[in-house]
């Protein structure tokens, strides 16, 4: 497997891309396409090893864009299927393309459980809390109160958070990212791809036709971002704002910002970030954070080592295949209790 | 003269284990054999009740044996309950062996029987009850291993052994082989103590000149000539499906959620793993077929495996293989339903549901294994097909082929029908311009002259391409909701199941060539409503019958044969699925149907009695 030296439009078929105009979808796909020819040459992969499978939803047309296998399935299901792929092909780069609808209702049990595996699958999680392929319908993710056609009175339902649930399953790479982000996101998809095991990059992106702005009160402009969004770094201090003048600090069992210099709070009292704990205590409290009383957190919140679920299943084939060489089907048919009959 | 002989015992009293042991002795001692495991739905429910009896029935004969068989001739109760339950399955005349120590006046009162009469009032009046103190010899026999009173009377199972093969002077040698393997190293106390008691029960046998009907010509087989082994339907999916694999190249990928009765297949391939086989205990059953479609989608041959209620959560991730043209095998072991139903029993009942379960027309493969060795042979061709047709093959077995044991005529993979699945490299498809679009790039639903789509896997440069679940352009795989495309592909997913056809053999027809009946079975059944048939012929009715193996499309030959018999009579555990299924499919005017609703195995008297009543409707 030579590798070869791909550009972005290597990776792309050429099919018109359909999402409606403003779609934050277009922002991740571009930064897709800019990620895999990073991918390739890290991981040593020729194109025809990239495997892309989505589900349901607008997000999971990203498949017919690109130029690589890919296989677009059924509702909420991509993760399960990708699972078997990897499983059986542990030599693919394999990609999930899902929604909040997606991955957090009706896929639900298959996101927590590749989670929990650890399978070295990347998945990207497109997340515009809001149904957008059925024109409207509140998500899981969709916030608190939220007035959609089917909650013409508000939604009643506490909404998930990706990460934070990537997180609880024990995904060993969570990551966060904004639409309009595009270096961030190729970043992320980078980094994931290159991780051993599970990656979940959760993407905040607009539906810019049914819940335009969601994201807005934190995402909408490059200043609003830096003063309400805080970018974790591995080793590095946990700092925001446009002057990184203000920090998040451990109060008791909680976060809290602050202002260096004020209140008696030194740069020493702000928190550094530690992506590889095995500890996924403050991982989860980072990426629970809400605005309006925390920074949303974004770039890679968790990112810890530990056998990956394909590598290990290889690992066991090896091991028996050690204790008993070269084994064929007529090994097993005739051996152990049989007789003949003349 | 056929035989059959019942265990029956609490669930711990190690039913399963003698009764496996005898059959495989009077396997071994070339005899035709077959046995049907007959347990409670609970894993160990309060002893001595009749909720927790458990039961195992073995049928064997000087020639091939194709059934469990009816009512038995030997009765073995190991307590009061035992008798109490399984009374009913005993002949007329049959002998009854009953461990004496367990039958007191208490433990049958608590059964709301009297010590007295309980033989009138379970209608054993007729047999030969022959009160064999089991406990007792169990406990002399074992008395110098030195075993605690509880792991001593575990052997009672053994004593059992040695006297029911004792009765029909079978050798013990492979039984003790057997305990030798199982015991000897790790405790060779419990290892003497098994093999005194099977002793012990041959000498009590001998001594009291129990003697079962005799088989004329003992040892002599009719079986054909090679090596056998013992195997049930679940271990022969499995290794049909290894065989496959390695005959076909495509290594061999199991995704499946735990569900009786099929949990056994899963279970048996994931011990191979020097054989390369990878199984996923997935999350869900939705998950089972979703892990076998992304692995079938990498390349491999991808099977799951469940039981009703479990193809009935699979349905949408099956459409999604019928509609991308996905190769995988879908195994059903059906048990009784509705719901949940009845798990550990057998029925027929998904017949419609693999046939038509599925949003929109989804065509795809049914084929029915009729014994458990016969597992083998269609988990084979049903890989076959999927590999070499590119579609999705739902195969239907059952809860008594999971479970029920035949010796299997060992077969060399060397000796087994090819499997040439259509794998393509851009290199191959060079010369072939309709394989590629205007801009060079792979069509991915272009196909071979079988309509197989070529398979393209992953890594395979230059063939790019997207596979999904909206509907498609032929050919090019372009989305297309144009009412001339949606036509064109809905006729060729027909078309592509028809043409499978010609990949199973024919269907062979026994009894009359022409004439009043031909009478039709599928599944585990098959052996008793041929055997019944087969009685009626020789006592010169006008019928014929036949085991129907492919149900959709429909085998080859059913068809045109069913023109040579003026009624059509389908034998099947549901409401009457197959003779429906053949009355919307075929032309014949008179199909009638033999429809049992209770879950059980039929019986070849009871078969018999309805083909006759069929014969003579008007």
């Amino acid at each position: 497997m030579a590798t070869k030296e791909y550009t972005a439009n290597d990776f792309r078929n050429g099919n018109a891309v359909k999402w409606c105009a403003g779609c934050g979808d277009h922002a991740i796909f571009n930064s897709v396409l800019k990620a895999l020819p990073e991918v390739a040459e890290r991981l040593d992969i020729p194109r025809e090893n990239f495997a892309f499978i989505s589900g349901i939803g607008c997000s999971s047309r990203f498949v017919y864009y690109m130029n690589t296998y890919g296989f677009h399935t059924i509702h909420g299901r991509s993760a399960a299927i990708a699972t078997g792929l990897k499983t059986a092909r542990p030599d693919l780069s394999v990609w999930v393309c899902s929604g909040d609808g997606d991955s957090l209702a009706i896929g639900g049990n298959h996101f927590i459980h590749a989670c929990r595996r650890n399978i070295d699958l990347n998945l990207i999680l497109f997340n515009n809390e809001i149904y957008g392929l059925t024109k409207g319908q509140y998500s899981p993710t969709s916030k608190l109160g939220k007035v959609t056609k089917t909650s013409p009175f508000g939604t009643i339902e506490e909404p998930f958070s990706p990460a934070v649930l990537a997180i609880g399953a024990k995904a060993s790479f969570v990551a966060r990212t904004i639409d309009m982000e595009l270096d961030l996101t190729k970043e992320m998809l980078v980094e994931g791809a290159c991780h051993k095991g599970m990656s979940v990059t959760e993407a905040l992106v607009n539906c810019v036709i049914f819940n335009n702005k969601t994201h807005a009160d934190y995402a909408e402009s490059k200043a609003i971002r830096e003063e309400r969004t805080i970018r974790l770094r591995h080793g590095e201090k946990m700092l925001f704002g446009a002057n990184k003048e203000k920090g998040l600090v451990l109060d008791g069992l909680h976060l809290k910002v602050v202002t260096v210099g004020e209140d008696g709070y030194t740069l020493d009292d702000v928190l550094t970030h530690d992506a590889h704990s095995e500890d996924t205590a403050l991982h989860t409290m980072l990426a629970s954070m809400r605005y309006p009383e925390f920074p949303v957190a974004v770039g890679v919140i968790r990112d810890v080592a530990r056998p990956t679920y394909d590598s290990e299943v290889t690992r066991q084939i090896e091991e028996q295949q050690t204790v008993k060489p070269n084994m064929k089907a007529d090994d097993l048919f005739f051996g152990g209790e049989t007789w003949k009959v003349e | 003269m056929s035989t059959v002989i019942r265990f029956s015992g609490d669930s711990g009293d190690g039913m399963q284990m003698v009764g496996n042991l005898f059959s495989e002795s009077v396997a071994f001692a070339g005899y035709g054999v077959f046995t049907f495991p007959d347990y409670p739905a609970e894993v160990r429910a309060p002893q001595g009740t009749v909720a927790g009896v458990s039961g195992f029935q073995v049928h064997f004969d000087t020639h091939a044996v194709t059934h469990e068989g009816d009512k038995c001739n030997i009765l073995v109760a190991m307590n009061p309950a035992a008798l109490v339950a399984h009374s009913k399955y005993a002949a007329a005349t049959a002998t009854v062996i009953l461990d004496s120590d367990g039958f007191t006046k208490e433990s049958v009162a608590k059964l709301g029987y009297d010590i007295e009469t309980i033989v009138e009032e379970l209608a054993l009046s007729e047999c030969n009850i022959i009160e064999a103190p089991i406990t007792q010899m169990t406990l002399d026999a074992v008395a110098e291993c030195e075993l605690d009173r509880k792991s001593a009377l575990k052997c009672r199972n053994m004593v059992v052994l040695g006297i029911t093969l004792g009765m029909y002077d079978i050798a013990t040698d492979y039984a003790k082989k057997f305990i030798e393997k199982k015991f000897g190293k790790k405790n060779p106390l419990v290892c003497k103590a098994n093999i005194a008691a099977i002793e012990a029960g041959e000498n009590y046998a001998k001594n009291t000149h129990l003697v079962g009907e005799t088989h004329t010509e003992k040892g002599v087989s009719a079986l054909a000539k090679g090596t056998y082994r013992s195997i049930n339907g679940n271990q022969a999916v499995a290794w049909g499906f290894i065989a496959a694999a390695e005959k076909s190249g495509r290594p061999l990928f199991c995704g499946s959620y735990p569900i009786t009765p099929a949990t056994g297949i899963l279970e048996e391939l994931a011990k191979h793993k020097a054989l390369g086989v990878k199984t996923v205990q997935a999350e869900d059953e939705i998950a089972g077929i979703c892990t076998a479609i992304g692995a079938s989608f990498g390349g491999a041959l991808a099977v799951t495996t469940t039981s009703g209620p479990g193809l009935a959560l699979k349905s949408e991730a099956l459409g999604l293989a019928v509609m991308a043209q996905i190769p995988l095998v879908v195994v059903d072991v059906q048990r009784g339903g509705p719901s949940t139903g009845l798990p550990t029993k057998s029925e027929q009942a998904d017949l419609l549901q693999a046939m038509y379960g599925r949003n929109g027309d989804s065509p795809l493969v049914v084929l029915a294994a009729h014994s458990p060795a016969d597992c083998f042979d269609k988990a084979y061709m049903a890989a076959k097909i999927a590999l070499e047709r590119m579609m999705p093959v739902v195969l239907l077995t059952d809860a008594n082929l999971a479970n029920g044991t035949e010796p299997w005529l060992v077969k060399r993979v060397a000796d087994m029908p090819s499997i040439t699945p259509p794998i393509v490299t851009r290199e191959e498809l060079a010369d072939k311009a309709e394989c590629f679009n205007e801009r060079g790039l792979f069509n991915p639903y272009s196909a071979n002259e079988n309509l197989a789509r070529y398979w393209a896997i992953p890594g395979a440069e230059g063939l790019e391409h997207r596979l999904g679940g909206l509907e498609k352009q032929p050919k090019t795989g372009i989305i297309s909701y144009t009412p001339a495309d949606h036509a064109a592909m809905g006729a060729l997913r027909a078309e592509r199941v028809e043409r499978t056809a010609a990949l199973i053999s024919e269907l062979k027809i026994e009894g009359a060539s022409e004439g009043d009946m031909l009478v039709l079975a599928w599944g585990s059944n098959a052996g008793k409503v041929c055997e019944a048939a087969a009685q009626l012929h020789s006592e010169g009715k006008a019928i014929a019958y036949a085991t129907v193996d492919m149900i959709n499309p429909l085998q080859a030959g059913l068809q045109e044969k069913m023109a040579h018999y003026h009624r059509v009579l389908v034998c099947e555990s549901n409401s009457g699925q197959l003779a429906s299924h053949l009355r919307s499919t075929t032309t014949h005017k008179d199909i009638c149907s033999v429809a049992s609703m209770e879950a059980k195995p039929f019986e070849v008297e009871a078969l018999r009695e309805a083909i006759l009543t069929n014969l003579n409707l008007n």
